[in-house]
């Protein structure tokens, strides 16, 4: 297979990307560009790393909103009350997630489909309630206010908006470098194996329970990332970032913007956004607006944005070569090798 | 090689393995017979773990595996191919196969390199010329015939280099030209990897022309065991299982 990509090649287009990310902002100087960024990072990582599980592994989580909460108040606790670093918080909260997604994962991972996603989403519901009832702790639901200390570190100040940026279209290229290699490592495509053919994969010498669990910790860890980057940009920690529907808002992300395709929960992010900042400023109603654009991707185009693009385009593709073939030497009755469904 | 003692397995109150006990030996190429629900498919599942044996002892050149997980049994010598092809639908025929090769040499859950990795390519190239998928490298295997998702079945345990090598009907749903191709292939490779070799098979003139030792189930017992030839003249069999027009044909 002549596409796959080498590591090299795709650390050079994620600096590309990073160049162009930091540019931007001389290009379009306004702090709703900056801000929807940041928040495209926060959510772009939790949508690319609730698609480790979904897309990739066949691990239909409903309750991934949980990394992104405890990324949050985790990120948001340590900044507040020890003064540590900030890159410390980051490797300490990440620490707190592997060690949580261990737990969880260990109890849930091995679970058939419909169990796994509300026996996730269960535990995603009592952070939540530990967060509301904590009250001295975690604000309860007022939330973390107070702001959270930005010390520079590294020559980073995050309390400058434009560094804050920077750090975040950093942090999500770096994720997004990271999860791609994952998925295209040896690891990744036994995730494939197993999510294809979970009962198969035993009888090959895998170990199912073992190979989810790291995929479910390692979703769980990025989750985490996302989390803290919304901590850093609203300056606090939210009951909303653990309640379900953030779980809920990932699964639409990566239905917008599709399943397969690696930048699609990405796409779909941002589409989740622009939707939110338009359809909030026209009308309160915003749950109809969304359902129905829901509907849409799901009922008329049957995949996300960037999956009906790149079937679209390789169909084309292969449509063309096939009558290249025809018109070149082979029979009429020649048949693509490989045609898709 | 593999010996069988004694194995029973009993769901509810149905004994669909009732003191069970074979001995294939290293090298051999057998068959496993008997009527529909005679119990061929659990003895499979309870030889390579997919079913844990109420009791009786799997003993692999001497060492007990019974109760043992799947992906132990496997990495013991012990790989299967299944009636009803069980592959990796989304991925490629050279994929699904690489996959197994790492998964064999215990490398899947490598993050560090990127798949395939080079010294993979070796086994995976040499399995897929043993099966004849070569020409199909780059299917999508779920856009295989079913000819050669069976072939790909076959092809993916073959991958484990086992020492013993369970197919489960390998010609099911076949028509029958398809189906002695399919046996050529089966033999061929048991001539070349010199493995043991068990099958479950319908097709009595199959069974009867490549197989060394043939086992008849019935009702979870074993009714009979032995070279073709004595499994041909054994009355019960006859009676019980190949009926009076065989004995007939074959007088």
């Amino acid at each position: 297979m002549g596409n796959r990509s080498s590591l090299a090649r795709d650390c050079l287009i994620a600096l590309v990307a990073f160049l162009v990310l930091a540019a931007l902002p001389y290009i379009f100087p306004s702090r709703g560009f900056t801000d929807f960024v940041v928040r495209l990072a926060a959510f772009g990582i939790f949508a690319t790393s609730l698609n480790l599980l979904v897309g990739y592994s066949g691990m239909e989580s409903f309750g991934h909103g949980l990394y992104f909460g405890l990324g949050c108040y985790s990120f948001a606790l340590i900044m507040q009350n020890f003064a540590v670093p900030i890159p410390v918080a980051f490797l300490l909260t990440i620490a707190l997630s592997v060690a949580v997604a261990l737990v969880v994962g260990a109890i849930c991972v091995n679970l058939s489909e419909i169990y796994f996603a509300f026996l996730t989403l269960a535990f995603q519901m009592l952070l939540h309630s530990l967060i509301i009832a904590w009250t001295p702790i975690t604000g309860g639901d007022q939330g973390l206010t107070g702001g959270i200390p930005r010390p520079p570190f590294l020559g980073v100040r995050l309390d400058d908006y434009y560094h804050l940026y920077l750090f975040s279209a950093g942090l999500l290229i770096l994720c997004l470098l990271a999860m791609y290699h994952i998925v295209q490592s040896p690891f990744g495509y036994t995730l494939r194996m197993i999510r294809d053919n979970a009962s198969r994969a035993p009888f090959l010498g895998i170990s199912v329970f073992r190979v989810r669990l790291m995929a479910y910790i390692i979703a769980g860890a990025f989750g985490a990332i996302g989390g803290m980057i919304m901590s850093l940009f609203v300056s606090g920690a939210f009951p909303d970032f653990a309640y379900w529907t953030v779980s809920g808002e990932g699964i639409f992300m990566i239905m917008l913007g599709g399943i397969t395709a690696f930048l699609g929960p990405v796409v779909g992010a941002a589409i989740f956004l622009l939707l939110n900042d338009m359809v909030t400023k026209l009308t309160t109603h915003y749950g109809i607006v969304l359902g129905a654009v829901i509907l849409l991707f799901a009922l008329g185009l049957r995949k996300g944005l960037l999956d009906f693009i790149v079937d679209h385009w390789r169909d084309r593709q292969q449509s063309a070569l096939a009558a290249e073939g025809r018109t070149a030497s082979s029979p009429p009755s020649a048949k693509p090798v490989s045609a898709g469904e | 090689m593999l010996r069988i003692e004694d194995l029973s397995k009993s769901f509810g109150g149905v004994a669909a393995t009732n003191n069970v006990s074979v001995h294939f030996p290293k090298g051999s190429l057998s068959a496993v017979i008997g009527p529909n629900g005679a119990g061929k498919t659990t003895f499979f599942n309870l030889i390579t773990g997919a079913f844990r044996p109420d009791k009786g002892r799997i003993l692999l050149d001497g060492q007990d595996i019974a109760g043992f997980s799947p992906p132990e049994i496997v990495r013991r010598g012990i790989g299967r191919a299944f009636q009803i092809a069980r592959i990796f639908p989304t991925l490629t025929v050279h994929d699904a196969i690489l996959g197994a090769v790492q998964a064999h040499t215990g490398q899947h859950t490598v993050m560090s390199r990127r798949f395939p990795l080079a010294e993979t390519e070796d086994r995976a190239t040499h399995v897929m010329d043993l099966v004849g998928l070569t020409p199909k490298a780059h299917t999508l295997s779920r856009n295989l015939s079913h000819g050669d998702q069976k072939l790909l079945d076959i092809a993916l345990a073959l991958v484990l280099e086992p020492r013993v090598l369970l197919l489960d009907e390998p010609t099911a749903g076949m028509g029958p030209e398809e189906r002695w191709t399919m046996i050529d292939t089966v033999h061929r490779m048991w001539e070349q990897e010199r493995m043991t070799l068990i099958f479950i098979e319908h097709d009595m003139s199959i069974v009867f022309k490549i197989a060394q030792r043939i086992t008849v189930l019935s009702y979870g017992r074993v009714l009979a065991e032995g070279t073709p030839e004595e499994i041909r003249r054994h009355p019960e069999v006859i009676k019980a299982y190949l009926g009076d027009e065989f004995e007939a044909a074959h007088a």
